[in-house]
């Protein structure tokens, strides 16, 4: 009787009940959301199929027939689309992790200095920053492949160094290496030195933390492994053979090449993206503590110390969740290679591919299902590794 | 920006195709008729074709195309907009509705008139795709550009064709690609490739807007067979039926001698029937094709027969200064037939 659920007004309770309302529209909205995905599948299908526009997916299977600048596989015109796919994608890749490496440093690099007491720096710094992030990336890789790479001479004029490396407008062309007759015992010798290296840096910190000492790490790190490759190879003979490039007929043939589209799309991303994470690590910095640098000055920390051991792990809490989006920033502009020309997934697949089977809804689902897989992915990683240096409680 | 706009373009297709309800056919020349215009599909930039003088007017072949189909169906040629479109962009943008007519020198080809849900109208231009190169690297065919870096537009039948040509002779070649044609020139002009490739026609247009166009040849080969044509949509055939009938029409004009000065005399006055059947003194041929009983005189009198309108704008009367060659009528040695209108 004091019960409002119970009683004779069941129906009216149910209704009334805040638990079982909130299913319902919950469930409303669930089925609303489900019919018109399902509109939209069924009403593309049907229209499709009315249009006489082929859809589905096995155009995936059939032959090219084009050819692509760069590749990072082995990639033929009789090859499957398929097969291009893998190509931009592989490109988009690689120009991402180009580009997040770079300007990770740069970024670092011009945001400490930033900070730095020295006048002249700081302003450079300020300078690079307020110049680069405020010119559109479009414009920026513009400007590196027409004016900057564009001017480069042709491949008979090329600069030259040593008559291995040459540079022109087709690119710059690197001696490739092969395997030479002491390739194994290099590449012995080599992990050897990395596993000596890893038993060095535990046991320098371990005595570190017993006795206090320093051990110069850095340096005998370097002295393994430049030492014990380099007797291997002195002993065993040359590890590589190299292919230098040649000018023959139209063009330089053997060796590797550095396309000018990667070298213009790389730049441009990462010194743009770089202006962004100057400004991160910046704040981050200024977001610990004066009190943090005065502790560790006080403990007799030089300030290059400070900074690495005491100010930077602090401020890395406050930097990488906007680091992460500006690394997923520079993977989506990376799609702004179809302006130049470099064979990204957006040029190759969504561009080429789409144009070739008129298969526009396929090409860009998968196009855009790519750039969320990979951002995605990335986001992952950075919540991953931002868990693992947040801040400990005790 | 043009990536922006190919990308829009894909997604509005996407949405397009998502979201509207079921087409009917037939419902492109109500749709035109209602809005008042032709919306018509043109490449971005190619003299003779399609391109756009210092006054913002358009200009060409292609663009002739499209201003006959306006004189024909609303007895005004001046009733056609137009939409610059790259040759990524083309097709999902007729595929999409968002133009009316592709006339965009697209060559016509099994696979796309058969899965892309397109219908080509006709031929109005018989091409070949060959190559232009510097004098200066002493080329002087084909077969010589082993291991050359070769500048593409993307997206064409002219990539498929460069690989299949060096493949049958076993050589091989860097391709560069772009996206516009203006900037398969830059790169050529710049040195970032040896040699251009497209449909020889565009190799002459591309080459008057080089610096120095004497500095460049065209090489003898032709490695392919191009016709390129008007597109409509696949489905709808009394639209298709009016683009197609208004390029046989032009074809019959200059067959028959009708010219856009003599077109209107000749209405009146011609003993001859088949002038009269296709001006449409006699019979009402036009109506089968929903089309004004006088659209025949209209279209000629505005934008000319075909062989004015190939002279007007890539023949002896423009820059290009191109041969009639496989363009000339049939009885005068070319592939320009057209069915009678009768």
């Amino acid at each position: 009787m004091q019960n409002p659920a119970s009683g004779p007004s069941v129906r009216g309770s149910m209704m009334t009940d805040p638990k079982v309302r909130a299913w319902a529209f919950q469930l409303i909205a669930i089925a609303a959301v489900l019919a018109a995905g399902w509109y939209l599948f069924h009403n593309t299908q049907s229209n499709l199929a009315q249009r006489g526009i082929t859809s589905g997916f096995a155009f995936l299977n059939n032959s090219a027939g084009f050819g692509i600048l760069q590749s990072l596989i082995d990639y033929t015109e009789s090859d499957t689309y398929g097969r291009v796919f893998v190509v931009g994608l592989l490109n988009t890749l690689l120009v991402s992790v180009l580009g997040i490496a770079i300007a990770t440093v740069i970024g670092f690099v011009i945001g400490v200095a930033r900070l730095s007491p020295n006048w002249l720096i700081s302003r450079l710094a300020a300078v690079y920053i307020e110049i680069f992030r405020n010119i559109p990336p479009l414009l920026q890789i513009f400007f590196w492949y027409f004016a900057v790479l564009r001017a480069m001479p042709p491949p008979r004029q090329s600069h030259e160094l040593g008559e291995t490396v040459f540079l022109n407008i087709r690119g710059l062309y690197l001696p490739s290496p092969g395997a030479g007759e002491g390739l194994w015992p290099f590449l012995i010798a080599l992990a050897v030195a990395l596993v000596a290296s890893v038993v060095l840096v535990r046991w320098a910190r371990a005595r570190q933390e017993a006795s206090g000492q320093r051990f110069p790490v850095s340096l005998g790190v370097i002295a393994l492994l430049v030492v014990l490759p380099g007797i291997a190879a002195a002993v065993a003979g040359n590890p590589f053979v190299w292919t230098v490039p040649e000018l023959t007929g139209f063009n330089f043939r053997g060796g590797w090449v550095v396309i000018p589209e990667l070298v213009a799309l790389t730049l441009a991303l990462s010194i743009y993206t770089a202006a962004f994470i100057a400004e991160i690590v910046r704040s981050g910095i200024q977001s610990v503590s004066h009190g943090q640098t005065e502790a560790a000055r006080s403990l007799g920390l030089r300030p290059g110390h400070t900074l690495r051991l005491v100010i930077i792990p602090q401020a890395m809490r406050v930097i990488i969740p906007p680091l992460t989006s500006q690394y997923l920033n520079l993977v989506k502009n990376s799609s702004l290679a179809a302006a130049i020309g470099y064979p990204d997934l957006v040029s190759v697949f969504a561009g080429t591919v789409l144009n070739q089977t008129g298969q526009a809804i396929e090409t860009i689902a998968i196009t855009m299902s790519v750039y969320l897989a990979i951002s995605l992915s990335i986001s992952l990683l950075m919540n991953w590794y931002n868990k693992r240096i947040a801040l400990v409680e005790r | 920006m043009k990536i922006v706009k190919s990308t829009l373009v894909s997604a509005v297709t996407v949405a397009a195709l998502g979201l509207s309800a079921q087409a009917s056919a037939g419902t492109t020349l109500d749709a035109v008729v209602k809005k008042g215009f032709v919306q018509c599909g043109v490449s971005d930039g190619l003299p003779g074709f399609s391109y756009t003088d210092a006054r913002g007017n358009f200009l060409g072949i292609d663009v002739d195309v499209c201003r006959g189909v306006a004189a024909a169906l609303f007895g005004d040629a001046s009733k056609v907009r137009f939409t610059p479109l790259t040759a990524k962009e083309r097709f999902t943008a007729l595929q999409s509705g968002e133009v009316d007519i592709l006339s965009r020198n697209t060559t016509w080809t099994s696979s796309r008139d058969a899965g892309m849900g397109l219908n080509f109208t006709g031929v109005t231009y018989y091409d070949g795709q060959g190559f232009l190169v510097s004098k200066k690297l002493g080329v002087t065919s084909a077969k010589q550009l082993d291991g050359a870096a070769v500048c593409i537009q993307a997206g064409t039948t002219t990539e498929l064709n460069l690989s299949d040509y060096f493949r049958a002779n076993g050589m091989k070649y860097t391709p560069i690609t772009y996206d516009k044609s203006d900037e398969t020139v830059k790169a050529l002009e710049a040195g970032r490739c040896d040699v251009l490739t497209s449909d020889q026609s565009q190799l002459y247009a591309q080459r008057i807007k080089l610096a120095d166009p004497e500095a460049y040849i065209v090489l003898p080969e032709v490695i392919s067979k191009e016709p390129l044509g008007p597109v409509v949509r696949q489905g709808d055939d009394e639209w298709f039926n009016i683009v197609r009938w208004t390029l046989f029409a032009l074809v019959n004009a200059e067959e028959l001698g009708i010219t856009s000065a003599n077109v209107e005399n000749l209405a009146r006055s011609s003993q001859n029937p088949d002038v009269r059947r296709m001006l449409g003194a006699e019979g009402e041929y036009g109506k089968d094709l929903r089309l004004p009983r006088d659209w025949a005189v209209k279209l000629v009198k505005q934008v000319g027969n075909y062989g004015e309108m190939f002279e007007r704008n890539v023949g002896m009367g423009s820059e290009l200064k191109i041969q009639r060659g496989l363009n000339a009528l049939w009885n005068a040695g070319g592939l320009q037939y057209a069915p009678p209108i009768r």
